[in-house]
């Protein structure tokens, strides 16, 4: 069973890193689209699978966050990217899969993966 | 929707918008009396008569609202398709009582799903609310509360994805000793 220490421990070694890191200048943040059109379409599993892959890999620089309907949603699950010091990548119709290679790819070896982006939608 | 735990993920963004800053799911299931319930009630800015009886109306009327959109109105068809209803109560300044019942044996109502899933994600947004989880399954009950995370973790942001991924397993490990074992309707 999960336990209160766990919890604790997490909160320890979080603290210990945010003092090694200088503050949010090299912040990922991935935003996901969290609206009635998003959820009907398969937004939640994505969320877990980058929150999974994230914590699985301890990438401590990673937030993650939910967003409203931004009005394609069509392509929905929607999940974009902002890389420090980069133009934002919109990812369109996401799975857990797609998500866990996102993470791999993008955020760790910082190689969009353009298949999975808006702009080869058409 | 294909679980009814993503239905609550949708109605409780409702209450967030509202800006609660206590947000309470009950889901209550009595095998006896065959009946499922979900309960979503928040403190948050609440409702006039006028708006109430807005969102109540149907598909037609909720588009005008674009502020409210589809999700009662989703949520409510799961609830009739399932031999039950949903009612919402609310009050301006007071908050809003949003309440689907189902019968838990109708072979059309939608599993419950992945509720860890859901609370996980509620809870990556309660920085600024406290959700309480409570689930009764004949008559044992669950309580899962972000006020005794956030007692443990301080100043660590709740939504970190280490802490988040820890509620999901807290809450998960919780359900199935509950249900004393995994349940098939719960991914």
């Amino acid at each position: 069973m999960k336990s209160l220490e766990e919890l604790r421990a997490i909160k320890e070694r979080m603290k210990a890193s945010v003092n090694d890191r200088n503050e949010n200048s090299d912040k990922v943040r991935v935003v996901i689209g969290m609206a009635t059109c998003g959820i009907a379409a398969g937004a939640r599993p994505v969320m877990t699978a980058f929150l999974d892959e994230i914590s699985k890999r301890g990438l401590e620089n990673v937030t993650v966050s939910q967003t409203g309907c931004i009005g394609m949603c069509k392509l929905e699950p929607l999940v974009d990217v902002y890389m420090p010091g980069e133009e934002k990548v919109t990812y369109i119709k996401m799975t857990p899969e797609k998500a866990v290679r996102v993470v791999n790819d993008h955020i760790v070896n910082k190689n969009i993966v353009s298949e999975y982006t808006i702009g080869s939608a058409e | 929707m294909r679980e009814l735990s993503l239905h609550i993920l949708d109605i409780v963004q409702n209450s967030i918008s509202a800006k609660a800053d206590t947000i309470t799911v009950e889901i209550s299931e009595d095998l006896e009396a065959d009946e499922l319930k979900i309960t979503v009630s928040d403190n948050g800015c609440g409702m006039d008569e006028e708006t109430l009886a807005r969102v109540n109306g149907t598909f037609a009327t909720s588009r005008t609202t674009r502020k409210i959109g589809m999700g009662i109105a989703l949520f409510r068809a799961a609830a009739e398709l399932a031999e039950g209803y949903l009612t919402l109560e609310s009050e301006k300044g007071k908050g809003t009582v949003t309440t689907a019942v189902f019968k838990h044996s109708s072979i059309d109502r939608m599993p419950l799903g992945d509720i860890s899933g859901t609370m996980m994600l509620i809870s990556a947004k309660a920085a600024d609310f406290d959700l309480i989880y409570r689930h009764v399954w004949n008559g044992n009950e669950f309580v899962f509360s972000t006020r005794d995370i956030k007692e443990v973790i301080e100043d660590t942001p709740i939504d970190s994805p280490e802490v988040l991924t820890y509620i999901h397993d807290y809450i998960h490990e919780n359900l199935n000793e509950l249900f004393g074992g995994e349940r098939d309707e719960i991914s």
